[in-house]
């Protein structure tokens, strides 16, 4: 449906977006993940146009997009800050797009109504924005841009000004509103949680390019660069270099894993695939426990192996005394070979 | 926070210590001069040094009551005022919003060129308005070397002219408070109107003005307050008609001498203005 190739964008000597390629699929739950600076704002200030890129091309449906200015854009956004007028009340805030786009005063309220009952806040109308909790106002926002029936709508950290007791119940709300209209939501955050919890689809975006893109739980489990593995979930990197088939790590002083692919140049490890020995079993790899920590569920364990590389392993027991000497474990499919 | 008595004691009086300039400011300037007029308003004028003998006489207040002069040349006064303040508005508002709208590095220079008329003197600007505007004056040598008109217009001493110097004189006044209401303006405000489809002068009369007009109101007073008041430039560029309460005022003090009269028109003047001052003082702490 919406397809940008090509699109480059400089603020000044920084490039924001440097070659972005991207494609969304009508009625998907789309996620941007990116760090500061990875372009993920720009990408949708480019997309809503408040931003024009200067170059490449964006389409909607084969009609390009970028001469089109955002007052016609049939897209719509919802603001990090959610942007809801001050002067009017959350009635008058959702019938503002409809008074644009020429609605009779019949229809807009019952489209105004429909609405708020969408998000659950028939009983607001009346209020103005600084009269509502921080949750109500992300409804409104999310009422405002829903009830102009967007195909594509467009969420900017849609979380990110809500607490965090919050944010699990509103992020499954926003899941089900998105099934429920059957627009394609395209959704911009850091919180990696956040996004392979609700995305169909998600592109990690690094220095203004698509690192890697794909459905959450393969981007998750085969991360194609060290910066998607680090960046979710937080992997374990292993440099190293294939030699015959086998992987080397001097960093592991080991060799770690057969039959990966001769392009090969790191390799991700997950902190919950590696497991600690028992006695009686032949470990992978050995090493020295660092330092430990409990987070509640299991603990966090640093251990520093021979060839000097720390590896996070998480443990789902009281680990042994730090200092002490551990066998590592891990199956070969968790080995997930690196490119870039 | 803390200290308790002590600490409380100390931040009084460092309060008092830090407003105490204020306080003698406001003591020496607004409320010696109020006293003095008060004073003066209820003597006898007189031939001496100073020009009144002190008493308790109304004569002054009926004066202002009984000849329509007065009230005329304070309603003349207030129209002036309310004329110049609207205007200024009219051109502040395009002005703010070009100079919010442009970036940021740019905004400093621009200004600057706004406050570069407060850097030459009041009268010696006023000076140039007569030069411009006489008969032998810039615009008209102008008019008639590009054959437009044969013998010169008049334009100075005119409301024209007078409205055009109160303008210029003012309007720093209202561009300066109004461009920094836009540049507090949340941006994401236009932006989310814009991409409700809104078109630029849309956003601009549902998002901007309405989220700005309690400023437009207190630049509005700004120049209102002290125009009305104004003498010099309907004495320099206005018509002899145009007898506004300043120049009355003016003409009571030095050329009647009948400073008892001067002083119960200023007073007048100034219960006149206690309104919109209260109101722009609400304004102010709305905004």
């Amino acid at each position: 449906m919406l397809k940008a190739t090509g699109l480059e964008k400089r603020f000044g000597a920084v490039p924001a977006l440097a070659g972005l390629d991207l494609a969304i699929n009508a009625g998907e739950f789309f996620a941007l993940l990116g760090g500061s600076g990875s372009g993920k704002s720009t990408l949708l200030r480019v997309l809503a146009g408040f931003e024009a890129p200067d170059a490449g091309a964006l389409t909607l449906d084969g009609q390009d997009l970028l001469p089109v200015p955002p007052w016609a854009r049939p897209i719509n956004m919802m603001f990090q800050s959610y942007a809801l007028f001050p002067h009017m009340n959350v009635a008058d805030n959702i019938a503002y797009g409809l008074k644009r786009a020429g609605v009779a005063a019949e229809e807009r309220r019952s489209r105004i109504a429909a609405a708020l009952d969408l998000v659950g806040l028939q009983w607001l109308e009346t209020r103005r924005p600084q009269q509502l909790s921080g949750g109500q106002k992300q409804r409104v926002a999310l009422a405002r841009s829903l009830v102009m029936r967007p195909r594509l709508l467009l969420l900017d950290e849609p979380m990110a000004a809500l607490d965090a007791g919050l944010r699990e119940r509103t992020g499954l709300e926003l899941r089900a509103l998105q099934r429920k209209t059957g627009a394609a939501f395209i959704m911009v955050t850091h919180d990696q949680q956040e996004a392979l919890a609700l995305a169909d689809r998600i592109a990690v975006l690094e220095a203004g390019r698509v690192a890697q893109i794909g459905p959450p739980q393969e981007v998750y489990a085969r991360p194609a660069t060290r910066f998607v593995a680090r960046f979710l979930g937080a992997a374990n990197v292993l440099e190293g270099r294939m030699r015959d088939g086998v992987f080397e790590s001097a960093e592991a002083s080991a060799d770690i894993g057969t039959g990966l692919p001769a392009a090969t140049i790191a390799v991700a490890l997950r902190a919950e695939h590696i497991r600690l020995t028992n006695a009686d079993e032949a470990p992978v790899m050995t090493g020295i426990l660092e330092d430990a920590a409990f987070r509640g569920d299991d603990w966090l364990l640093i251990i520093r192996l021979r060839g000097g590389a720390r590896l996070r392993v998480v443990h789902p027991a009281p680990p042994p005394a730090p200092g002490s000497a551990v066998g590592l474990a891990w199956g070969a499919a968790s080995v997930v070979p690196l490119f870039a | 926070m803390g200290g308790g008595i002590g600490g409380a004691a100390f931040r009084l009086m460092r309060r008092g210590i830090l407003l105490a300039p204020l306080w003698m400011w406001l003591l020496m300037l607004v409320a010696a001069p109020v006293l003095i007029f008060g004073v003066m308003a209820f003597a006898t004028p007189s031939d001496g040094v100073p020009p009144f003998t002190l008493g308790f006489r109304f004569a002054a207040f009926a004066m202002l009551v009984e000849d329509f002069y007065y009230a005329e040349a304070l309603l003349a006064a207030l129209r002036l005022a309310a004329t110049t303040a609207g205007l200024c508005l009219l051109i502040a508002y395009p002005m703010a919003l070009g100079m919010a709208g442009v970036r940021p590095a740019w905004r400093l220079p621009l200004l600057a060129l706004l406050m570069l008329p407060f850097w030459t003197g009041f009268l010696l600007r006023l000076g140039a308005w007569i030069g411009l505007l006489r008969d032998e004056g810039l615009v008209n040598h102008l008019l008639r070397g590009l054959g437009i008109t044969d013998a010169p217009l008049a334009l100075l001493y005119t409301q024209g002219a007078m409205l055009a110097g109160m303008v210029h004189a003012y309007l720093p006044f209202a561009v300066l408070p109004l461009f920094t209401a836009l540049i507090r303006l949340d941006p994401a405000l236009l932006e989310a109107a814009a991409d409700l489809g809104a078109r630029p002068a849309r956003v601009f009369f549902s998002v901007t003005l309405p989220l700005t007009l309690p400023t437009a109101a207190a630049g509005f007073l700004l120049v209102f307050i002290p125009a009305a008041g104004e003498f010099v430039i309907p004495e320099l560029l206005g018509p002899p008609e145009a007898q506004v309460i300043g120049r009355v005022l003016w003409q009571e003090f030095f050329q009647n001498r009948d400073w008892p009269l001067a002083a119960a028109l200023a007073l007048a003047l100034l219960a006149l203005l206690i309104l919109p001052i209260r109101w722009f003082q609400r304004l102010g702490a709305g905004a």
